[in-house]
């Protein structure tokens, strides 16, 4: 088994929640099919869905909701 | 009492606004600012700076507690909430006045007031400004609204009381069709929403947007006229100008003193604006809110009327009453404004935060450049795409036209995209030109330009 990481393809704010009063998007060893949104970027008051890019089982996340994250910075490692 | 210290709970280029104005009047001046923001513009320029937490608006720009502790820590003796942010919070306004500091704005009655579109519906009524025609509250028999839309004529949008952000809403251009389409719109939003209530409201078509702002000092209250700010994308303004390209002075006299009256029924102090559709082939006027605060497009009329807006603003916070009189009140010319976002019109309006690597900013008689740039500055991703906002004046607005191209031929920001090129289509658009356009003109034409908004614009190429 592989470990990859997703990368923020944005600056931003990371969301790991479609709304503050909804669920988390995915948790610690969910299960994610490429497609699946695992959170948001908000970049200048613009939201942007962060896809898994892989299928896999979701390791951890690396950051926190509402955390500001640079371009290119990993925010989860998944099993691949 | 006069202001000797103020602190600016804001950011970007209204900061830089406001430390501008404050330094003019010999006002010391505290810049708060989030980790984000403490290479800013605004940070280097202020005699004064604090910083107030992380990047995220909701733990700095929004934190009043901590903007309060700042105030008292630095001896502010008054504090300019800029717009957005808390500009509009009444309990925000009510805490900086508990804790014996001034707010540079309204009562935090006002605020409220304002902020409470049914409350200041009615109170448009009573002062006689008109508002769109429609329901008072809630109708929840077919009968009632039938006999309203007698009253105010087709079309006429049907919308779900418990609705929201556009959700439910059905357009009615005929008898036949409202009386068709009101039981689906009542059976879809009890469906959808648990409550069938409606209210039904004239939809007034290719209306534009017209704003008269207001200078009042508690006690008298002059307008500074008007600004038409119809370019809009998604509900944002783009592009604005004074005098509006389409009001005959007669209508124009009309409105302003609308805005007038109801700004002294609530003993209005500070600037705010009083934002209307207006039908230009009906000439009729509809008052839709007032922003109790300064405008991102405040200086269109500073070019036309040569009053300092926000100078004045700060004097009357600091308890001096109006110094100009209505009879005072001229336009000359013609001014326009268009924003600078950190946005590419060639990829559908992307956000685009960067390094400024190089900055040319126009010069010369008639041109403003307000921004928060300078070059090697990191524009933040935390907050909204504003940069700048180029200001142009002339004799007439054709004039103010071509001045425009002239000075956006000059800007030249270099590292991120910018809705620079946006603007220059806009400026040699045959509609624009001709000053035809509405609330809903812009969106269809950006469908319809999209391939010469994509393509490298030819001024680009020959930057200076």
């Amino acid at each position: 088994m592989a470990t990859q990481q997703i990368f923020s393809p944005l600056p931003g704010i990371f969301y790991r929640k479609p709304a503050p009063d909804k669920p988390a998007y995915k948790s610690d060893g969910d299960v994610v099919a490429d497609s699946d949104t695992i959170g948001l970027i908000e970049v200048m008051k613009s939201f942007n869905e962060v896809k898994a890019g892989a299928a896999g089982k979701i390791l951890r996340f690396l950051a926190e909701n509402e955390e500001p994250v640079m371009a290119g910075q990993p925010i989860a490692e998944i099993d691949v | 009492m006069a202001i000797e210290k103020l602190l600016i709970a804001n950011r970007g280029e209204i900061a830089v606004r406001i430390i501008r104005a404050a330094r003019e009047l010999g006002i010391a001046t505290v810049q708060v600012y989030s980790k984000a923001d403490k290479d800013s513009l605004a940070v280097r320029l202020a005699d004064e700076t604090v910083e107030i937490g992380p990047p995220q608006a909701s733990k700095s720009y929004l934190n009043q507690a901590v903007i309060l502790d700042a105030a008292r820590s630095t001896g502010a003796d008054a504090i300019h909430p800029g717009y957005g942010f808390l500009a509009e919070n009444a309990e925000f306004a009510a805490a900086v006045e508990a804790t014996g500091l001034i707010f540079v704005g309204p009562t935090a009655q006002s605020i409220r007031l304002m902020g409470d579109k049914v409350a200041a519906r009615e109170a448009a009524a009573a002062a006689g400004v008109p508002t769109v025609p429609g329901s008072q509250g809630r109708l929840d028999s077919a009968e009632a609204a039938f006999a309203l839309v007698e009253r105010t004529g087709f079309p006429v949008m049907i919308k779900a009381a418990a609705g929201g952000g556009g959700r439910g809403i059905r357009i009615a251009r005929s008898a036949e069709e409202f009386h068709h389409l009101m039981p689906q719109a009542q059976a879809e939003a009890l469906a959808a929403f648990g409550d069938g209530g409606l209210y039904v409201e004239k939809l007034v078509e290719g209306a534009r947007h017209i704003e008269v702002q207001v200078l009042g000092d508690g006690h008298d209250v002059i307008h500074c006229y008007e600004r038409e700010c119809s370019l809009q994308r998604r509900r944002q303004k783009v592009w604005e100008e004074a005098p509006s390209p389409s009001l005959a002075s007669a209508i124009r006299e009309q409105l302003c003193a609308s805005a007038v009256a109801l700004a002294k029924a609530v003993s209005y102090r500070g600037a705010g604006t009083l934002e209307y559709l207006y039908d230009d082939r009906t000439h009729e006027f509809y008052f839709l809110e007032m922003n109790t605060r300064i405008q991102v497009e405040h200086p269109v009329t500073e070019m036309v009327t040569g009053i300092d807006l926000v100078r004045e603003m700060i004097r009357i916070a600091g308890g001096e009453r109006l110094r100009i009189h209505q009879d005072e009140v001229r336009v000359s010319g013609h001014s326009i404004e268009v924003r600078i976002n950190a946005e590419d019109p060639a990829r559908n309006f992307l956000p685009n935060p960067g390094t400024v690597s190089a900055l040319a900013v126009p010069v010369g008689d008639g041109v403003r450049f307000d921004s928060m740039l300078y070059q090697g500055y990191t524009v933040p991703p935390f907050y909204d795409s504003l940069l700048g906002k180029l200001i142009v004046h002339d004799k007439d607005r054709s004039g103010a036209i071509l001045k425009l191209r002239r000075a956006l031929a000059e800007l030249n920001v270099e590292g991120l995209a910018t809705t620079k090129p946006l603007h220059e289509a806009l400026a040699r658009d045959a509609d624009v030109q001709a000053g035809c356009f509405h609330t809903a003109w812009l969106e269809p034409w950006l469908e319809s330009h999209a391939a010469t908004l994509a393509a490298p614009s030819p001024a680009a190429k020959v930057a200076p």
